[in-house]
Order: C-alpha cells, then structure tokens, then sequence
C-alpha cells in the first residue's frame, strides 16, 4: 500500500495543485474556473474529440517512451522532435516510391522509420561516446537541422510534389496504410495506437526482465555503481541512445500511416517535447506515461472548446507547465518522505524488537 | 559498576536515567541510564547504529526524550535546544568539524558567541588562556586553513571550552588523527581533566577508550548494557558487551597460503588523468590462492588506482595483469568479473549499491551476465531472490526483507550484503577495499570471518585497509604503498601498528619486521 502511494500520491498532488493554480490565473483574468473546467469535459462527449484524444494518446507515448528511455539513465534526448521528424520524411519519401504487398509495405515503413530515428540519433551518441561533447547540446543542435533536412527534401526539385498550396511527398499507395477501427461520425481510431501498446509491453519487459533494462537503471541510478558492477557506460549510452531515437522515428507513423499517408507542410510539431514533459509526469514508468499521455492529450483536444466560451485556451498550456512543475517537486518531496518512512519501518521492526 | 576514578566528590556532572526515545530512526533508546562523574573521562561504545549519536543528542538538546529525566550537577535539566545545554555547561565536538576555513582561529571560536566577550582584544585573552589547557599553541590570529587536522580539533574544542563548557562532549574524535596525534589529545585531556572538566568520549576503538577512559559504558540496540572500569576490562570484553556475543579476532595465523598463482601483476603504471604524473610506478604484485595481501598506505597514495585498475574500471598505461596465467589487461570490468574477481568497493554508497533498488536488484548489480540472477539476456528474478535471501541467511544482513531498498539498512548490514554478493559465485580472487570501514563490530567480526573462511577455501585476497589492526589481523603478507609505488614488505607476524605507519609516511622503518623493496626506479 506504502509503494502505490508513493507512486500515485505525487501525480494527483502535482495535478490539484496545477489545477488551483490555473483557477488562479483564470480568476485574475475574470473568468469562472469551475465554467472553464466544465466546458472541457463536456467537450469530450463532443464529435471526434474522444476518438482524437485517444489518437493523440498514442502518439504522445510513443514520444514519451522515447525520451523516458534516455531518462532511464539520466541521458536527456531532447532530440526527439528532430528524429521523428526526419523519420517521418524518409519513410513517407520510401512508403511513397515502393510497390509492395499489403501489411509487408507498412511494416517497412515502419521499420525504415525507426531505422531513420536510430540513426539521426546515433550521430550524438557517437559525439558523446567518442568526444564527450554533452547530449543535450547536440540534440538540440540536431533538431535545428532535421527542420532544414526535412524541408528540403519535400522540395519539389527534390522528393516532394505541390498539391494545392501545400507541399507533401508522393502519397503512400494504398498497400501501405495500415487500417483503422472506424467509429462512424465519432471518427476512426488509427490502428497503430495498439502500436504504442505494444511498445509500452515491451518497454516494461525490458525495464524489468532484462539484463539490459537492469544495467539501464542501474547506470541512471548510480553511474560509479553501474561501472564497479561491470557495467560498460559508453555502450549503454550507444544502445540507449539508438533505442530511443528508434522509438522516437515511429512517433508519426499512427498518423502517417493511419490518415494522412504522406509528410506535408502541416507536418504536427512538438510532440517531441511534449514527449518529455509526459515522461517526467510519467515518471518514466510504461503505466504512468499512458495516464500522462492520456491526460495531455485531453488538455489539447479538449481545451480546444474553451474559445467557446471566451476563455484563452492557451490556459491549457499554462496548466500543462504548471503540471510538469508541480510533478517534479511533489515527486522530491514524496521521494523523501517515503525513504524516510521506510527507514523508520525498519528501524522499527529491527531495533525496537532488539531493545525490548 | 564500581571504578575509582579522580572524581572530586559532590553531585555527578551528568546523570541521565530512564531516557526514552521513540525517534523515527533505526534504533530507538530505550530506558537508557549514564551516570558521569565530575572530572572523570566517560567513554561510550557501542555499534554504529546502537543509539550513541541519537543519546548525546538529547544530552545537547538536539533531540527530546519522550521519557526520562536529566541531571546536570545535581539539578534536573530539559534542554530545549543546544543553547540551553551550553548554557547548562554542556558542549559537543563533532565529529566533523565546523569550523570556517577562512577565518582565523579567534573569529572562529568568537563566532555566535561575541555577547560572551566581544570580538576584540578581550576575547583574545580568554582564547589564549583557554588554547593553553588545550594544547593549542598557535596564535590566534592565523587563519584555520594553514591549520593541521590536530590543531583543528583543538580549536573546536576552545570554541566549546569559550562558551563555558564543563562537560565536553568528543564525537569520535580519534576518527581523522593518525596514533602520534592521538597521544597527543590523550595527554590534553588528561591535563584538562586535572581541571576540573569532565568528558564523554564516543568511541568504538575500545583500546583507545581502554587508554583514555575512566569509566566505559556500553549501549547495544539502544540500551545501555552496563558500565565497567576500562582497567578491569579487556577490549575483547568490551567488544563483546557491544555484539553480546563473543568475538571472534582477525587473526588468521595458520597459513592456508598455495603456490598457485592466482593474481600476478607486472609493471603496472597509471598516468593521472590530468597531467603527465605517475599515480601508479611500476606496481608488481603477486597474490596466490589462499593468502591474503595486505596494501598498507595513507589514503591517496594510489590504492584507489590500483583496485579500480586491476579491476578494469581504469586503463593501464604500462604493464600487464593477469588472472590464473590469462592475459586479462583488455578486458573490460564485466569480462574481469566473470572470470572470477569479486571486489569490495571502498565507498558502498557511490560503488557498492543501488541505494533506491530493492536488495535483491542489488544482488543482481555485478553479476548479471551469470547464474543464478540471469539466464541470457534475461534476468532471473526468483533465482536473485532466493540467492538474495541466502546472503540474508547466510551473512546476518538484518533487514525485514528483501523488497526494502538498499538505503533503509544501516552500514554494517549494507556492507555483509556487498561482501556476501562479492564472495558469491565463487570468485577465485577477492578485492577489498577497507571492507569494514564504518561497520560496527557485529558486522566486522562477521567479515572477518567470511574473509577467512573463503580464504581458507583457496580464495585469494587483495586486502586495502586504513585500519591497521585489520591489515595485519588478516594478511599473510603486507605491502606498504607511497606515492604510487610499492615501497616496503612487511611481516604481520612481527610488524607493529606504529612500524608500519612509520613506513608508510615514509619516514623510512626502523623495525626488522619492515623490509624496504630497492630502491630502483
């Protein structure tokens, strides 16, 4: 019972409080937050916004489980926005331009994603391993080129074609899509939303089962530690580094594969960093990622409704920072409180047993 | 309960009798009694954790008892913070001293306490009055930083003894000194003694409370077991009063030593990280299976470098290491751990452990390519736990389970839980660095024994310690270490504790126990 309230005390804390703080600033800004507050929920009942919030959800993962691996072992890819990105391009440019049979032409979309992920991000794996240079830095720096890189190659001298006033890649043929579970007029939930699922199993087995996961942790957890134990930390940042860029490349493939079937100028941006927000309210935890995922994707969609009813809906992402915030502190504050807590535990079950 | 001691008659300095603490630590005092007699020197031992620190806390004020009464020269007390304990004439010197190393040795002492005598030339006086019962003989106005360890230890017991202090309060002061200053300090108190002031001395170095006290009480699992007359006392009595069990000692004298070669190093040099300088000169070492060899050095004379060299975790510039005739120079620190090294880090909390993972992670750390914790690429979690509970059987590690994370035992049972993983999977060579230090004497005895007893099985032992009782206790062979290369052997059948500090400060020996290695480059 202890450990369930050290997990999910911090988060609900962390969400109250962010949410009094947004009452707050609505206030000072003359409107009602109970109106406010109201009008989101509702909106969830409200045409496609359940089936988007779930179709966000999954993308939000998929960018969170990217950057809670780095996380794992304290490396900070901030680079996720740029891999998925170039990933997103090189697929859609590969999807675009190959013949192949259904199902086998997505998977090697997906696959050529993730590979593109992988490697974008291997260019700074390789410059701290080898150079020392620092992962935050280069990822950052990466990110400004995958917006360059990814612009030109939709150039129309390049992969792209002009439909209308929008550039895009050739259109993926229809071998490629991967199929949705339509929902009628609530809309059509994209089938690789059980993509980010899975990667959320398969995450909590490695975390949990597997040797790797285990040199992962230990290395986050105490890098001196992990290298007395044997623990090789330049290719654990390699191996971490290639994994969360891999996972980082298949961020777009739900929508790209599942609505638009190609990269063009309303290519979505951010996810990337949203994805580290929702890592740290995750927790770096498969489950605690969902819940995060879940709840950033209902501030987005349904904060939509608040122009509705006159509030600024950039409210929304007050309440996402504050959220953000509010987290780290409360889980500090919960972390010690519970440490403390179970030295007394024990201290109680040994010592006053021994002193009696 | 008896001891005649120069105690000048009237009230007790300190009587604290029934004390309770229901403290939110890991031991509680329960019904503790000390009585101090004025001008008396009154060691406390116990084992780390016993529930000295949390005692002489509420004798300070730092912490209430929740029941219990305290007498300061006949009068009932309650401290509500430490300025009312020094007010009462109580005073404490840390351990760790807190002191401003910019400042001189007078603003230092003045410092929080300049309503006694102002700041001046007053103050001056008083100081050099005082530093004269102390032993102190530097000026006052030099800065604390030119200061030596001693001469530091000095001035917080002046800043003690200038706030109006009678009973003095040494945290394990014998703790930073080397033995010569030791005897030092012992000859300051007894001259401060002679004074009328009266010390409770904290310690778990018992010959040392044997030398200094008049009267020792010991405190197990937060009661106090008795008092006893260090006269009458042997250490070994002592310790076991501490453990309540008998002890057994680090001697090892019967030789288990083979002519088998299990760890031979050759030439071995480092290079500091910045720089061009030697850490490591030219290291050649031989440790053969069942003995036991000892480095004796003070503390940043490359032990450190050369256990984390032998261990992989640094590459050498020079010279080879090998493993049982293998070449393992290459090898990274995991290949060096499956081929049979276990190594007992010197710090558990920044090498040994993963202080937030569960125990039984904990035994998975080092060993995860290997059974019984790991099957492939897959980690074996009933294997980790079952083993892990052996080591918990096996090693006494007293924990409620092996769910709770590392962070919740106290030292001693953190240590036996490193040192049982690290005698896991039957390692044919054993690194030790300063296994014991900071465990109580339960925990130390029962690595001892655990050292031994493996030993004796054909394990070879690499033995880096600062407590020299410990090296010669268990080494078949010693090595002495200065500036990075191997000076002197040593015979710890025949060598003293003072013969080998003399050679390791490199004052050169004066023992036929200490043979110098030549010279050479």
């Amino acid at each position: 019972m202890g450990i369930l309230r050290g997990k999910l005390l911090p988060p609900v804390l962390a969400i109250l409080f962010s949410a009094l703080l947004c009452g707050i600033a609505l206030l000072v800004s003359g409107a009602n937050p109970v109106d406010a507050f109201g009008v989101m929920v509702s909106q969830v009942g409200q045409g496609t916004t359940a089936v988007d919030i779930i179709n966000s959800t999954g993308t939000y993962y998929i960018a969170a489980l990217a950057v809670a691996i780095g996380f794992q072992m304290n490396l900070f890819n901030i680079g996720v926005e740029g891999q998925y990105r170039v990933a997103a391009v090189v697929a859609a440019v590969v999807g675009g331009s190959l013949a192949l049979p259904p199902g086998l032409h997505a998977l090697v979309v997906i696959l050529v994603a993730a590979l593109v992920g992988a490697l974008w991000a291997a260019i700074p794996a390789v410059l701290k391993v080898t150079r020392g240079v620092n992962e935050v830095i280069s990822t950052i720096m990466m990110n400004g080129l995958a917006l360059g890189l990814a612009a030109y190659l939709i150039r129309e001298d390049v992969f792209g074609e002009l439909r209308g006033n929008n550039i895009r890649t050739p259109e993926i043929p229809e071998s490629g899509w991967v199929p949705g579970i339509p929902l009628g007029s609530a809309g059509t939930v994209f089938g690789l939303v059980f993509l980010a699922a899975l990667l959320g199993v398969g995450y909590w087995v490695m975390m949990n089962r597997t040797r790797f996961g285990f040199e992962l942790k230990a290395s986050g957890e105490s890098a001196t530690a992990a290298a007395a134990g044997g623990v090789n930390a330049k290719k654990m940042v390699l191996v971490a580094m290639l994994l969360s860029g891999g996972i980082a490349g298949l961020v777009s493939m739900p929508e790209i594969l599942g609505r638009d079937h190609t990269y063009n100028l309303n290519f979505p941006a951010g996810l990337g960093f949203a994805g580290i927000a929702i890592a740290l309210l995750g927790r770096n935890h498969p489950g605690g990622i969902a819940f995060g995922a879940l709840l950033w994707a209902f501030l987005d969609k349904s904060g939509l409704a608040l122009d509705n009813v006159g509030v600024p809906r950039e409210i929304v992402t007050i309440m996402q920072g504050a959220i953000v915030l509010s987290v780290v502190v409360a889980y500090e504050v919960v972390r010690r409180f519970e440490l403390a807590a179970e030295q007394r535990r024990v201290g109680k079950q040994l010592g006053t047993v021994g002193a009696s | 309960m008896s001891t005649s001691t120069p105690a000048t008659d009237g009230p007790p300095a300190v009587v604290l009798s029934g004390i309770t603490k229901r403290f939110p630590g890991v031991v509680a005092n329960s019904d503790v009694h000390l009585t101090v007699r004025t001008g008396e020197v009154h060691a406390l031992c116990g084992e780390n954790g016993a529930g000295k620190s949390t005692l002489m806390k509420i004798l300070y004020g730092m912490q209430h008892p929740d029941e219990g009464t305290i007498e300061v020269a006949g009068k009932a007390v309650r401290f509500r913070s430490p300025a009312d304990a020094i007010r009462a004439g109580i005073g404490m010197v840390h351990q760790h001293f807190m002191l401003a190393d910019n400042l001189t040795v007078q603003e230092n002492v003045v410092l929080g306490a300049e309503a006694l005598h102002g700041i001046g030339g007053r103050a001056r006086k008083v100081i050099l009055d005082l530093a004269k019962s102390t032993g102190l003989t530097v000026d006052p106005a030099v800065l604390v930083e030119r200061l030596g360890v001693a001469d530091r230890q000095r001035v917080e017991i002046l800043k003690v003894l200038y706030r109006g202090a009678k009973v003095v309060i040494l945290d394990e002061p014998t703790a930073v000194l080397v033995p010569q200053e030791v005897d030092e300090l012992f000859a300051t108190l007894r001259a401060m003694q002679q004074q009328g002031f009266t010390f409770l001395f904290i310690s778990h170095k018992l010959d040392e409370v044997r030398a200094i006290a008049d009267s020792v009480t010991v405190i197990r699992r937060g009661t106090t077991v008795g008092t006893a007359d260090p006269k009458a006392v042997s250490s070994r009595q002592l310790a076991e009063m501490m453990v309540g069990s008998e002890l057994p000692s680090p001697e090892t004298r019967e030789s288990t030593v083979t002519d088998r070669v299990v760890l031979r190093v050759e030439g071995l040099g480092l290079v500091a990280e910045e720089g061009t300088r030697p850490v490591l000169d030219g290291i050649d070492l031989v440790v053969r299976s069942g003995e036991v060899v000892g480095i004796a050095g003070v503390e940043g004379n490359g032990q450190t470098e050369l256990v984390e060299t032998i261990m992989g975790m640094r590459r050498a510039h020079h010279g080879r290491v090998l493993l049982a005739d293998r070449d393992v120079t290459r090898l990274g620190t995991l290949a060096r751990r499956e081929a049979g090294i276990g190594y007992v880090p010197e710090d558990r909390h920044r090498q040994g452990l993963l202080l937030t993972q569960p125990l039984w992670a904990n035994r998975v750390l080092g060993h995860q390519t290997r059974e019984p914790v790991a099957k492939g690429p897959w980690l074996d979690l009933a294997g980790a736990k079952r083993d892990t509970e052996r080591i918990v059987a096996d090693f006494d590690v007293r924990t409620p389970g092996i769910d709770v994370p590392a962070a919740a035992l106290s030292g001693g049972n953190q240590q036996k839980l490193v040192v049982g993983r690290e005698l896991s999977g039957d390692p044919v060579l054993l690194i030790a660095s300063h296994p014991t230090r900071g465990v109580d004497v339960g925990a130390q005895a029962l690595i001892w024994d655990e050292i031994k007893a493996a030993r004796a099985r054909g394990l070879a032992v690499l033995l880096i310690s600062a407590d020299l009782d410990e090296l010669i206790g268990l080494s078949d062979t010693i090595k002495v270490m200065l500036r990075g290369r191997l000076v002197a052997d040593a015979d710890p059948a025949s060598v003293t504790p003072e013969d080998l500090g003399s050679a390791m400060t490199g004052a050169g020996s004066t023992s036929a126990a200490v043979a110098e290695l030549g010279g050479g480059e």
